[in-house]
């Protein structure tokens, strides 16, 4: 008996969380891909009616807005705030005295929620309260910042507001990477008379490449399922215009009453994640076989 | 925490036994979604009247998205197998859970207290579920009303506008004063309230009911469409630049102290009015807005198959309170709508609800009374919103009235 419990006990200790993840993650998940093929309105219907759903979010528009705002968020907002976070850690890297406290400072926006974020940058872009009206206000008649109000540029107020967020994060990330490169690598190259922009991009910075990853990992699944901000800062709007897939999503599943469009909407969002996951965790598998 | 939870599970056991024990007990708990200030006072209304006849109410609000998370609440209850005994839901949203097979028949009730002839028929319409009524209307708001800074309008010489030419024109006149001449909040549903009024005005009922509740796709790509998008267009230039994500609350207020002179929205903005201390027809004026016809839409409760006789019981009661006269009336002057039954006294209600009531009754006889798309009324979620978003897309962009026309007759076939 003690030796069978011996045995098992990883697998008894393992089994609850196991069952938990089984059913609440992969069974819900194929839960909804079982919705997902149906003609599920108010309430979630099981006759599975072919592609039905996924054919009507090809021809939505707003289904396209949502998915080219996703590229569009997504990619200037994981660029930006990885080569902003890059120079900040670089910056900061310099044995500075006040190191500590510009750290903190730069991470705190992290401690926010993307809500307090979404609402404070709604009133800074705003043109009647915010920036636009500080600086007319100190006499420059003729400036203007109105793009939370104009439907071709309120996406990129996304972005401003989200790497606000995340690039002290990112900063944070880096700083520990720097930190861990070899330092009788960095003292040899200046022994040698290296400069430091080149001590920097080619010997340090190379030598990062697993923090990148992560990085780009972290940010692009914060981009993904990002939810919150926009319907703080915009709502979504004007018109839907800042739509992401995961507010798409939102309105059709609570506001409209229409399951089956919310779930393949999920199934593309989920898809879209593994594209980026799956080929992280393939290369990662396989430098731990070598 | 812990005797926290003791103490609510003594609590509800409590509860439960006494419930037992009161044999041909009414008991009903109550799902809706009015927890702001006036909306939760009307309630209260209600639930008075229901304690007074020996029911037990057990309120279940749930705040937030205009009803969104009040439907994921019953969603949710409705699959475990626990309905509430009453929920408030509107419009074409009761057919839909009638089709689930999960609404109970309070046919009794209604055929007891004669509901067939105390209701405009269209809306007697909403209540009934293949022939048997499965829920009870509590209000009318009208949606098509169009409201205006009256001292604005006699200043710079403006008659309330009877058709949107007139609208337009008033419109220039006011913008050449440097005032907004429409104060209008940049969310979808407003910029839908919107629409459907100038669909009602420019196309009349028989074509807004083609269009807008019969989605006939002719009626969608027709001339008539494009002018109502033309006149979206023409529209959108008479809002400020700063409309966009704007509360409609916030654009009621623009109009009460002076920055607008007109806002186009449903009959909860003289709630506002009112509640700033101004007075209908001195402060502000009420008119339909341009064109024939009457928008409405009814809050309603719908009641739930549930088991156990004192459930039952409580629904027959509420449903008798909830279209009984005292009710009606007192829950309406509270909450700026009007009542649903037609032989109301209303000498107690304020001018705009006149004109709502009197229009209501003229309407119902001429077929023009028609249900609001923008509010659930007209529609499924799915195929109002498919409308919704291409008028705020059109709206919020530069897309030609043609492109729009082409683009709903799309949405529209893709939601149905």
């Amino acid at each position: 008996m003690t030796r069978w419990l011996q045995d098992n006990m990883p697998k008894i200790v393992l089994a609850p969380s196991f069952i938990i993840v089984m059913v609440f993650v992969y069974g819900f998940i194929a839960w909804t891909a079982w919705v997902s093929l149906t003609r599920s309105r108010l309430m979630p219907r099981y006759e599975i009616d072919s592609f039905i759903q996924y054919e009507r979010l090809a021809a939505s528009p707003r289904f396209e807005t949502a998915m080219v705002n996703l590229a569009i968020f997504g990619t200037l907002f994981i660029v930006i705030a990885m080569v902003l976070g890059l120079l900040l850690a670089i910056l900061l890297d310099q044995k500075i005295r006040t190191e500590g406290a510009i750290r903190t400072i730069y991470l705190y926006p992290m401690a926010l929620s993307m809500i307090v974020t979404g609402t404070a940058w709604k009133w800074i872009l705003n043109p009647e309260l915010g920036i636009e009206a500080t600086v007319q206000g100190w006499g420059f008649a003729g400036f203007e910042f109105g793009w939370l109000v104009d439907p071709d540029k309120a996406i990129y107020t996304v972005v401003i507001a989200a790497i606000w967020q995340s690039s002290g994060f990112v900063m944070a990330l880096f700083l520990a990477g720097l930190r861990s490169v070899d330092e009788e690598i960095i003292k040899a190259a200046q022994v040698d008379g290296i400069p430091t922009w080149r001590v920097y991009s080619a010997i340090i910075i190379p030598s990062m490449a697993p923090i990148f990853l992560s990085a780009f990992i972290v940010l692009a699944h914060l981009a993904i399922k990002s939810f919150d901000l926009v319907i703080a800062l915009t709502g979504g709007g004007p018109g839907y215009a800042t739509d992401l897939p995961a507010t798409y999503m939102y309105a059709m599943a609570f506001s409209r009453g229409d399951i089956g469009q919310a779930a393949s909407s999920a199934m593309v969002m989920m898809l879209v994640v593994f594209a980026i996951v799956v080929p992280y965790l393939y290369s990662e598998l396989r430098t731990k076989d070598d | 925490m812990k005797s926290y939870v003791l103490s609510t599970a003594s609590a509800i056991a409590v509860c439960a036994a006494g419930a037992a024990f009161a044999e041909g007990h009414a008991e009903a708990e109550v799902l809706h979604y009015w927890t702001s200030g006036g909306e939760a006072k009307s309630v209260a209304v209600l639930q008075e009247e229901f304690a007074a006849n020996g029911g037990t109410w057990t309120d279940m609000p749930v705040a937030g998205g205009g009803g969104d998370a009040a439907g994921t609440a019953l969603r949710a209850r409705v699959l475990a197998g626990n309905a509430p005994t009453a929920a408030q839901i509107k419009g074409p949203a009761i057919q839909e859970w009638f089709q689930e097979g999960v609404l109970a028949d309070i046919s009794a009730v209604a055929e007891a207290e004669d509901w067939a002839n105390l209701l405009p028929a269209s809306i007697a319409a909403h209540m009934q579920c293949e022939g048997t009524w499965c829920a009870a209307p509590v209000n009318v708001h009208r949606v098509d009303w169009i409201w205006a800074n009256t001292e604005i309008l006699a200043a710079n010489g403006i008659e309330m506008p009877t058709t949107w030419d007139e609208f337009n024109a008033a419109a220039e006149t006011l913008q050449a004063a440097g005032i907004i001449p429409l104060a209008h909040g940049g969310q979808a549903w407003q910029d839908a309230t919107v629409f459907e009024t100038v669909v009602l005005g420019l196309g009349g009922a028989e074509f807004y009911q083609a269009a807008l509740v019969d989605l006939d796709p002719e009626a969608l790509t027709s001339d008539t469409m494009v002018a109502v998008f033309d006149q979206m267009r023409t529209m959108r230039g008479y809002v400020d630049d700063n409309f966009s994500g704007r509360d409609w609350n916030l654009a009621t207020a623009m109009v009460m102290n002076g920055e607008a002179a007109f806002q186009i929205m449903g009959d909860w903005a003289k709630g506002e009015f009112i509640a700033a201390g101004k007075v209908p027809g001195v402060d502000f004026t009420c008119a339909s807005t341009p064109g024939d016809g009457y928008l409405y839409n009814v809050d309603s409760f719908a009641m739930f198959e549930v088991d156990g006789e004192e459930k039952a019981a409580g629904q027959a009661l509420l449903a008798e309170l909830i279209m009984g006269p005292n009710f009606q009336e007192v829950f309406n002057m509270n909450k700026g709508s009007i009542p649903a039954r037609t032989d109301v006294d209303l000498s107690g209600f304020d001018e705009c609800a006149q004109i709502s009531a009197a229009d209501m009754a003229s309407t119902n006889e001429g077929g023009t009374l028609m249900p609001s798309y923008a509010h659930g009324m007209a529609l499924f979620g799915a195929q109002s919103g498919a409308i919704t978003d291409v008028v705020t897309a059109h709206f919020n962009s530069d897309m030609s009235s043609a492109e729009a026309v082409q683009m709903l007759a799309d949405a529209v076939a893709n939601s149905l």
